[in-house]
């Protein structure tokens, strides 16, 4: 069983399948979760009447838009019109291949781990512009500018908090961050000041690339219809809709595993994978939380807080990172190297 | 070595075979009633004044050039934070002064105005 699961393409299919699997289930409930919890929030009931406590509500959504009217507007480029909603999916998937949910349940253990993430993560502007620029709608063309000028300047902070934690742990491997994690406490109080900013800014800068709430003015309803996803319809918005939620699970994930000591919990209570997947979920619920109590930032202020406050703050937390390195309680440990293949059974 | 990445194709495989079957699923079931009307850019009920190619803020590209310059120098500094350890002093010293030539950059382009949006 062991042999025959250790043949990379039955791993690679096996972990490829089980990891999409979970996350799209997560996904597609997550969105009864938060229509639920935001009903609640706001005193009312949210979703009841498809199945108990409208549990089947995803399911319903999803017949829903798949039985509606599939419309391309006449002028709108229509090859890169319909790339662009699968290809948004594909990018908000791609960086959970990394992301390691236990101590040997990581589908793909790259020694450059975050800067696959952030690849990744970076590509996600492509479909947003491809999308608003083949439209052919005023309105989709300024969200899709605004869309890429967002994503590409949160990309930078962003990019800086993730290398504090490769500051701090001396390699670029998502596992090995969670390894030294064990050994040396949570990043976020570990390297007392540093881990705890550079955490914030990383959940700042991904929430601003994922579009959420505060950072959600792409879609801006009161301004622009609704942004690139303007023109779309039916199970085209569907996917877009979809693409936002697996992003913000897979950010979860990433901030996680990073700064939160991914698979480490408090004593023996349970395994590994269930201490990072319940991580995993109370960030995303905390997401949601922030969503239904922040209002929306104006576009300028948006750029402002960016290019202002977090480039060169993100810049002055890669030096404390080093700093701390340098002279503090990590001087000289570096993260303890992955185990030999054969002890981890099938990888 | 080059099997670590299999999981990573099958995931990119079965990402795109979702989207694609979501995509014709859709495209199957629904209804097709195509009118003049519906087929028209969406401008919140009336009729589409002028051509989609609005004329856009010249930030915009300003924004696309800041991008490309400090990203990619935030990139150079990964190789550097995971080797920092085994650099030294020396190592310290080098980043300190590349990061300063970067804030330096980016005090020219606020004094320059590059960052205002408020105008």
């Amino acid at each position: 069983m062991d042999a025959w699961l250790s043949n990379p393409f039955v791993h690679g299919l096996v972990y490829g399948v089980v990891v999409v699997t979970a996350l799209m289930t997560v996904t597609a409930w997550s969105i009864w979760f938060e229509r639920k919890f935001a009903g609640r929030m706001q005193s009312r009931t949210g979703p009841t009447l498809v199945g108990p406590y409208g549990l089947l509500q995803p399911l319903a959504d999803a017949l829903k838009l798949l039985q509606k009217e599939d419309i391309v507007p006449k002028d709108a480029d229509r090859v890169l019109f319909n790339v662009a909603p699968p290809l948004t999916v594909l990018f908000a998937l791609g960086a959970a291949a990394v992301v390691p949910w236990g101590p040997e349940q990581i589908a793909a253990d790259l020694d450059v781990g975050v800067l696959f993430i952030l690849a990744m993560g970076g590509m996600v502007v492509f479909p947003v512009w491809i999308a608003g620029w083949a439209s052919n709608n005023k309105y989709a063309l300024l969200g899709g500018m605004r869309s890429v000028a967002q994503g590409i300047s949160y990309e930078i902070p962003l990019v800086m908090a993730a290398l504090v934690p490769v500051v701090l742990c001396g390699s670029m491997s998502v596992s090995d961050i969670v390894r030294f994690q064990l050994e040396h406490g949570w990043l976020i109080y570990s390297a007392p000041v540093v881990g705890f900013l550079a955490f914030l800014l990383f959940f700042l800068a991904s929430l601003a690339e994922a579009n959420r709430i505060p950072f959600d003015i792409p879609e801006a309803e009161s301004e622009l219809v609704a942004g690139v996803t303007t023109e779309y319809t039916g199970m085209k918005f569907g996917l877009f809709y979809l693409a936002e939620y697996l992003h913000t699970l897979v950010i979860s994930a990433v901030a996680s595993a990073l700064f939160l000591g991914g698979w480490g919990g408090i004593g023996g209570l349970a395994p590994g994978l269930h201490w990072m997947v319940l991580k995993t979920l109370l960030l995303f619920g905390a997401i949601f939380w922030i969503r239904w109590t922040l209002l929306r930032f104006r576009a300028d202020q948006l750029m402002t807080l960016c290019w202002k406050y977090l480039v060169p703050g993100g810049l002055a937390l890669v030096m404390a990172a080093a700093a701390w390195v340098h002279w503090g309680a990590f001087a000289g440990t570096t993260a303890t190297p992955a185990p030999a293949p054969a002890e981890q059974g099938a990888r | 070595m080059l099997e670590t990445y299999l999981p990573m194709l099958f995931i990119f495989v079965i990402a795109l075979t979702i989207g694609a079957v979501m995509f014709f699923g859709g495209q199957l079931i629904g209804p097709k009633n195509p009118t003049p009307e519906k087929m028209m850019p969406f401008e919140c009920g009336n009729d589409s004044q002028g051509t989609a190619g609005v004329r856009l803020n010249v930030k915009f590209y300003l924004t696309a050039i800041l991008f490309v310059v400090f990203d990619i120098e935030v990139v150079f500094i990964y190789p550097w934070a995971a080797l920092f350890k085994s650099l030294g002093w020396t190592g310290f010293a080098t980043m300190l002064a590349f990061i300063a030539a970067l804030l330096i950059a980016l005090a020219y382009c606020w004094k320059k105005g590059a960052l205002e949006w408020e105008s």
